[in-house]
C-alpha cells in the first residue's frame, strides 16, 4: 500500500468512528438524571406540560427515529439552542472553542520545545551529570499535579512579580498570546516531562542502531547525524505519544481552564453542567470527541510522513 | 610487501570496559595494506576483525580504550581532530558492513543517503549530487537507478541493498575500502555477485580494500592477501595462493585442515579442537597454544613476535618451520 491509500484508508476510518462518538453521546444524554424536559420545565412541572415538552423535542417518537433525527441535524451543522444563553449551540462552541486551542496549541508548542533539546542532551549525556539534572527536573514536573504548579506560577509571576497577567483571555491576538502564557506553560510542565522520558529512552536505543554507526562512517557532520539519522528514528514512536497527550489536553481542559480563569470550552462545559444546559452537554461532549479522533488521525499521518514503512 | 603501504597498523589494542570487568578484543596487531590491495582478514567469530575496522575510522564507542598507531599515507589517526577524521570517514576510507537492512537508515530515502555523503565529500550542488548518486547506483547494478533514488530501503532486496550499501561507500571517492563481511547476510549466488563486483570496483577505481570475512573460500577468490587472526592478533600474513600452500602459523594450518577444500584432491576435515582463549584475562604466550598439536614450551611462555619469515611473508609462530605443506601452490 502507498502513502496516498494508506492516507485515504485512514480517513475512511473516521467515519465509524463519528458514527460510534454520536452513539455514545446520544445514549449519553438520554440516560443522565432528570433529562432535558426536567432540565427545560424545573423539577415542579405539571405532566402536561411535560408531555408538551417531550413532545416538542420528538422524545415520543420510537428510539431509532429519534437517533436518526438526531444524526440528521448534526449533518445539518445544527445541535440545538442553549437552554441557559437562549443561542444556538454552534455559535457558543464556535466562540469558545478557539481559545482552548490556541491554549493547547501553545501548551504543545512549548512541551516539545522544552523535551526535544533535553531529551536529546540526556540521552547523549547519558547517567553522567546533565542527564541526571535533567531527570530530575522533570521527574518533579511530572509529580506536582497541573494545579499546583499552576498556582506558583502565578504567585511568582502574577502576584509577586507583575509580569503576566492573573487570568482572563484579552481582546486581541496579543493579549490573547500574553494571558494564555503562564496556563500553557503550567500545562506544558508536565506535558514536556512525558515527552522528555519517552524521546530519551527512544534516542538511546536509536543510538546503538547500526545505520549510526554507517552515518558516521559516512563523514557527516554530528550535528546530521544526530539532527537527521537520530531524531527522525526516535521521533516515531514519541509523536504517538505527543498525540495522546494533546488528546488529555483537551479532554483535560475542564480542569485547566477552571483553575486560570481561561473561558475556553472547559469553562463552557462546567458551567453547563451545573446549568443543566443539556443542549450544550451534548454538543461539547461531540465537538470535543470528533476533535480527539482528529487529533489521533493527524498523529498517524505525521508518522506516516515520519516512517514509510508504516504504509506498506 | 610489493606495493607501498597506505594504512599502517602497529600495536593496536582495543579493550572494553564492561560490567564484568576489562576484555580485550585487539591485543598488539600488526597489519600493513597496500595501494590499490585487495587483502582477506580472516578469523574466527570474536577474534577481533571487525573491532579492528571500526578502530581505524575510531567509529568504537565510549566504553573502547585504544592504544597503538594507525597511520593512514603518514598521518596518525588515532590522534587526528574530529575535523580531519571527518575527512578521513567516507571521503579517504569507507566502511560497508555487514547487515545492510540495519546499516542503512529505514526512514530515509537512499537518495538522501548517498547524496548526504556526496554533500560532505564533493563541491556538487543539489542537481549535481543527484546526477552522480544515479550514477553510482548504475555503477553497482541497480537497474533505472533514476527511478529508484526516492525508494526506502525496505523496498529493495537483501543483495540490492547491499548494492546500495557500496554505492554509497564509492561516493566519497575513497582509497580504501573496509568490508566487514559484506556477504555474510547474503544468498550464496547474491554473494558470490556483491564479491564480483567489489573486486571489480577496487580494480577500476584503483582501491584498496580489506575484506573481512570468516571464509577462506572467498578469500581465496576474491583477496591478493590474506591476514589470518587470532585471539585479537595477526598469526601471519602473506599472498593468498603462498600462504594457503604453505602455511607458517600452526593455527593458519588448523584453519585450513578444518574446511571443505574444493577440488578433486580432499582432505578429510579435521576441525580444531578446543576453545579460543577467554578475552578477559591476559595471555601468556602464543594464543593458540593450547590447541597446538605443535606446541613447545616457548610457545606457552613467551609471545611469538610478527617477523618476516619470507620477502613478502609475516608469521608469528616458533614453529613455523616444522609446519608440513598443505598443498600444491596453486
Amino acid at each position: 500500500m502507498n502513502r496516498a491509500s494508506y492516507t485515504a484508508a485512514r480517513l475512511l476510518q473516521i467515519v465509524p468512528t463519528f458514527i460510534l462518538i454520536g452513539i455514545v453521546v446520544f445514549v449519553l444524554v438520554r440516560i443522565l438524571p432528570g433529562g432535558p424536559v426536567a432540565a427545560l420545565l424545573g423539577d415542579k412541572a405539571s405532566d402536561e406540560a411535560i408531555e408538551r415538552i417531550t413532545r416538542q423535542l420528538g422524545l415520543d417518537a420510537p428510539i431509532l427515529v429519534q437517533f436518526w433525527r438526531f444524526l440528521e441535524t448534526i449533518a445539518r451543522g445544527d445541535l440545538g439552542d442553549s437552554i441557559a444563553y437562549h443561542v444556538a449551540v454552534v455559535r457558543l462552541i464556535a466562540e469558545r472553542l478557539p481559545v482552548t486551542l490556541l491554549l493547547t496549541g501553545m501548551a504543545t508548542i512549548f512541551a516539545i520545545a522544552l523535551a526535544v533539546p533535553l531529551a536529546f542532551v540526556a540521552a547523549v549525556t547519558q547517567n553522567r551529570w546533565p542527564d541526571l539534572a535533567i531527570r530530575g527536573a522533570f521527574q518533579v514536573g511530572l509529580s506536582s499535579p497541573i494545579f499546583y504548579v499552576g498556582l506558583i506560577l502565578l504567585t511568582v509571576f502574577a502576584g509577586a512579580m507583575h509580569i503576566f497577567p492573573v487570568g482572563g483571555y484579552g481582546e486581541t491576538p496579543g493579549e490573547h498570546l500574553y494571558h494564555l502564557f503562564l496556563p500553557a506553560l503550567a500545562l506544558a510542565l508536565s506535558f514536556s516531562a512525558v515527552i522528555m522520558r519517552s524521546l530519551r529512552a527512544s534516542v538511546i536505543e536509536v543510538l546503538s542502531a547500526e545505520f549510526v554507526d554507517f552515518a558516521r562512517a559516512k563523514g557527516l557532520r554530528r550535528r546530521i547525524v544526530l539532527g537527521r539519522h537520530v531524531l527522525r528514528n526516535a521521533l516515531i514512536s514519541t509523536v504517538a505519544l505527543i498525540g495522546l497527550q494533546i488528546g488529555d489536553l483537551l479532554g483535560g481542559a475542564v480542569i485547566t481552564e477552571s483553575v486560570f480563569a481561561v473561558p475556553g470550552v472547559g469553562r463552557l462545559m462546567v458551567d453547563s453542567i451545573f446549568a443543566r444546559d443539556y443542549p450544550v452537554i451534548q454538543g461539547l461532549t461531540l465537538a470535543l470527541a470528533v476533535l480527539v479522533s482528529l487529533v489521533f488521525l493527524a498523529t498517524d499521518l505525521v508518522q506516516m510522513a515520519l516512517d514509510p514503512r508504516v504504509a506498506k | 610487501m610489493t606495493p607501498a603501504p597506505i594504512l599502517t597498523i602497529s600495536g593496536l589494542s582495543v579493550s572494553f570496559a564492561t560490567p564484568h570487568g576489562i576484555v580485550r578484543a585487539v591485543d598488539g596487531l600488526d597489519l600493513a595494506i597496500g595501494a590499490g590491495e585487495v587483502l582477506g582478514l580472516v578469523g574466527e567469530s570474536g577474534s577481533g576483525k571487525s573491532v579492528t575496522l571500526r578502530a581505524v575510522l575510531r567509529l568504537l564507542r565510549r566504553n573502547a580504550a585504544i592504544t597503538g598507531r594507525i597511520d593512514w599515507r603518514g598521518q596518525e589517526l588515532l590522534t587526528a581532530p574530529e575535523r580531519r577524521l571527518r575527512d578521513v570517514r567516507g571521503g579517504e576510507i569507507a566502511m560497508i558492513f555487514q547487515e545492510p537492512m540495519t546499516a542503512l537508515n529505514p526512514v530515509l530515502s537512499i537518495g538522501l543517503q548517498i547524496e548526504e555523503t556526496l554533500a560532505a565529500h564533493t563541491d556538487l550542488g543539489a542537481a549535481g549530487r543527484r546526477r552522480r548518486a544515479i550514477e553510482l547506483l548504475s555503477r553497482v547494478g541497480i537497474a533505472s537507478a533514476a527511478a529508484r533514488l526516492d525508494d526506502y530501503p525496505h523496498q529493495f532486496s537483501g543483495g540490492m541493498r547491499q548494492r546500495v550499501m557500496i554505492a554509497i561507500a564509492l561516493a566519497g571517492a575513497p582509497k580504501l575500502l573496509l568490508a566487514d563481511e559484506p556477504t555474510t547476510a547474503l544468498d550464496v549466488t547474491i554473494q558470490d555477485q556483491i564479491l564480483k563486483l567489489l573486486r571489480e570496483l577496487a580494480g577500476d577505481l584503483g582501491m584498496a580494500m580489506v575484506l573481512v570475512t570468516h571464509d577462506l573460500g572467498i578469500v581465496a577468490e576474491t583477496c591478493d592477501r590474506v591476514a589470518v587472526m587470532y585471539a585479537g592478533r595477526i598469526c601471519e600474513a602473506g599472498p593468498v595462493a603462498s600462504v594457503f600452500a604453505a602455511p607458517r602459523h600452526a593455527y593458519t594450518l588448523a584453519l585450513l585442515r578444518s574446511v571443505p577444500s574444493g577440488g578433486p584432491a580432499r582432505q578429510p576435515l579435521d576441525p580444531i579442537p578446543g576453545q579460543p582463549p577467554r578475552a578477559d584475562r591476559p595471555i601468556v604466550g602464543c594464543p593458540f597454544a593450547p590447541r597446538c598439536g605443535f606446541a613447545t614450551g616457548a610457545c606457552r611462555t613467551t609471545r611469538p613476535p610478527l617477523e618476516a619469515v619470507t620477502p613478502d611473508r609475516v608469521a608469528a609462530c616458533f614453529e613455523a618451520a616444522r609446519l608440513p605443506a598443505w598443498r600444491e601452490a596453486a
